[in-house]
């Protein structure tokens, strides 16, 4: 039975229950209930109206369409949450004035999901504020807007002008997309992690290895895998060029979500149907694989960790919304305790949110790391979006972000590659790229 | 924007990135003069100048992968770039050009077969790239999208729509 959970009545979702309809994935499920259809299908284009819409930094682009255009009215602002955290807080005044743009649209607006510099990386505030519900669409002017799916929902990135569009109208058109189904098997070795797992599925499948499609993870390894590590694969996945990614919600997610729901009815996972017809299935057992190094300058560019040790580094930076959870900083400092990083190497910590850093400082994560050597920055998306920690010519950076494309951390003569952050620990500590399992034995 | 295009070709391979195109220090700008200035600068050796005196991009697999940034588009048409024809497109890129009001064409038989500095001419409305006495045919748009391109992007079409 299929829930429509829209705030407003849309055409088509009139009552709450919509048709039962055998064979669906959760992508087509979802997008026929925001379409106000009992069932769609691969390649049909629909009308849908999204639950939430996410604008980061890029906010007062949005709002400068706006004003050119000449609109005027939201076509619902609860259904905005906007959050500051590329380049916060501003360092410059042309960054200043934007984020004013944004701050005072926001305000003007009435948009009361707003979040500024203080609060860390839009993804992971959204879901700690329990803004993100299994079966929601999402779209937002990010990429990783596919990191959703770690709690059931379709996240999927647009562009600014296209957020102004669903602002003022409500909705916007999207390809159903295919759906391919992983089949996780086994458990994670020591010293190996979701990173590596999603390192090793992207060198295999390549960058466009899942353009336009749906993904869905299952198995007997995914009951163990912690939200932390699914929202680790959901928003790698966008390295394979997917549109969606999605761990069907299971106890792991309620109760990840408990107490953090404003309204708790609203809690109707959507999985996908027992019937459907995959496109690909693709099986793992991840109990064979090893820590692996995406090396520059594309992230399908993974190698062994073995094949990669020795390779010298100057700079290490744990952030991004791909690995900076609680989690990842534990597994970080836990390599680190009573260790300190090499002289060589200057070691960068972006909490990924407001809430991570405060628990990270409450049990001794943050006091351990900085007693390493490393240096605590704010939260926010910091070095991986290009604020701080610029990388010189010639200069190698060990980063866990989700891309280590030419330039992106500074010179167009720099390196970046990209790890576990446990991977990125034991490198720390031994001032060249090395393997972790010596220190997790 | 012309339901014929042509010019002569600039030649990229696979997996060109959106901050290839245009690095995220820019992303401060949305008008198409200021990105353009930097587009491609990552790549060096010249870039952006030398792609100044091309009319069309042509690509391999998955052009504008990484980034949603919609100023991957727009910095590409303050190149004066006309179209961009690939052999696949990455899905935030290909609604970020339509949105932007710049054509794009799938074309995996036209990358294979064109050379950088050949001249084509792209025919929008018939669906057809010509190209050395050869034709390559592609799926014609949908209405509503050419509706977009033609009034030179989404924010042109959506004032339309706000019109009583």
């Amino acid at each position: 039975m299929l829930l429509c959970s829209g705030r407003v009545r849309e055409p088509g979702c009139h009552g709450v229950v919509l048709e039962a309809h055998l064979g669906m994935t959760i992508a087509e499920k979802i997008l026929s209930a925001k379409s106000g259809k009992t069932s769609v299908s691969p390649g049909e284009i629909v009308e849908a109206f999204p639950d939430l819409v996410m604008s980061h930094t890029a906010t007062w682009r949005s709002a400068s369409v706006m004003q050119r255009i000449g609109a005027t009215k939201l076509y619902d602002p609860n259904r905005l949450a906007i959050v500051l955290d590329h380049i916060s807080p501003a360092k410059t005044e042309k960054y200043a004035a934007d984020q004013q743009t944004s701050r005072n649209f926001a305000r003007n607006n009435g948009v009361t999901k707003f979040y500024d510099v203080d609060a860390g990386i839009a993804h992971l505030v959204l879901m700690e504020a329990g803004h993100v519900l299994p079966g929601d669409l999402i779209v937002g002017t990010d990429s990783h807007c596919t990191i959703y799916g770690s709690l059931g929902a379709l996240g999927t990135g647009i562009g600014y002008t296209e957020v102004t569009s669903v602002w003022i109208t409500g909705k916007l058109w999207l390809k159903v997309p295919e759906s391919i189904r992983f089949i996780l098997e086994g458990r994670f070795p020591a010293g190996v992690y979701s990173k590596d797992l999603m390192l090793h599925l992207i060198g295999k499948l390549g960058a466009d290895g899942c353009n336009y499609k749906s993904v869905e993870f299952y198995g007997g390894a995914v009951p163990d895998l912690s939200i932390s590590e699914r929202m680790t694969m959901t928003n790698l996945a966008m390295e394979m060029g997917v549109k969606c990614a999605f761990f069907p919600p299971d106890e792991k997610t309620a109760e990840y979500l408990k107490g953090r729901l404003e309204d708790p009815s609203r809690y109707r996972p959507v999985l996908a149907d027992a019937d459907v017809n995959y496109e690909q299935d693709i099986r793992v057992d991840i109990s064979q694989l090893e820590p692996m190094v995406a090396c520059p300058h594309e992230v399908e560019n993974t190698k062994p960790v073995g094949e990669v040790t020795g390779t010298h580094i100057d700079q290490v930076f744990l952030g991004s919304c791909a690995n900076a959870k609680y989690e990842d900083l534990v597994v970080a400092a836990g390599i680190l305790k009573g260790r300190h990083i090499h002289p060589g190497v200057r070691m960068i910590v972006t909490p990924g949110s407001k809430k991570i850093m405060l628990e990270a400082m409450n049990s001794g994560v943050l006091q351990t790391l900085m007693e390493s050597g490393a240096l605590v920055t704010n939260p926010g998306c910091g070095a991986c979006a290009g604020d701080g920690g610029t990388l010189a010519d010639g200069e190698v950076c060990l980063s866990t972000a989700n891309r280590n494309f030419i330039g992106r951390m500074g010179s167009n003569k720099s390196q970046i590659y990209l790890s576990s952050p446990a991977t990125l620990a034991a490198s720390a500590i031994e001032g060249v790229i090395a393997d972790p399992r010596e220190y997790v034995k | 924007m012309e339901s014929s295009i042509e010019g002569r070709v600039y030649k990229f391979g696979d997996n060109i990135n959106s901050d290839i195109i245009i690095p995220g220090r820019y992303l401060i700008y949305i008008d198409r003069e200021r990105l353009g200035q930097h587009a491609f600068e990552m790549l060096g050796e010249g870039f952006p100048d030398k792609l100044r005196g091309f009319d069309i991009l042509v690509a391999g697999r998955n052009f504008g992968c990484g980034s949603a940034r919609e100023q991957a588009a727009t910095a590409i048409q303050g190149l004066g770039i006309k179209a961009v024809v690939a052999a696949s497109f990455a899905r935030t890129f290909y609604r970020n050009a339509i949105n932007d009001g710049l054509p794009i064409v799938e074309s995996p038989e036209l990358y294979a077969a064109v050379q950088e500095g050949d001249e084509i001419r792209i025919d929008l409305e018939a669906g057809k790239i010509h190209h050395a006495g050869k034709e390559y045919s592609f799926p014609k748009m949908p209405e509503s999208v050419r509706k977009i391109l033609e009034l030179g992007g989404l924010a042109n079409y959506l004032k339309t729509q706000l019109q009583p």
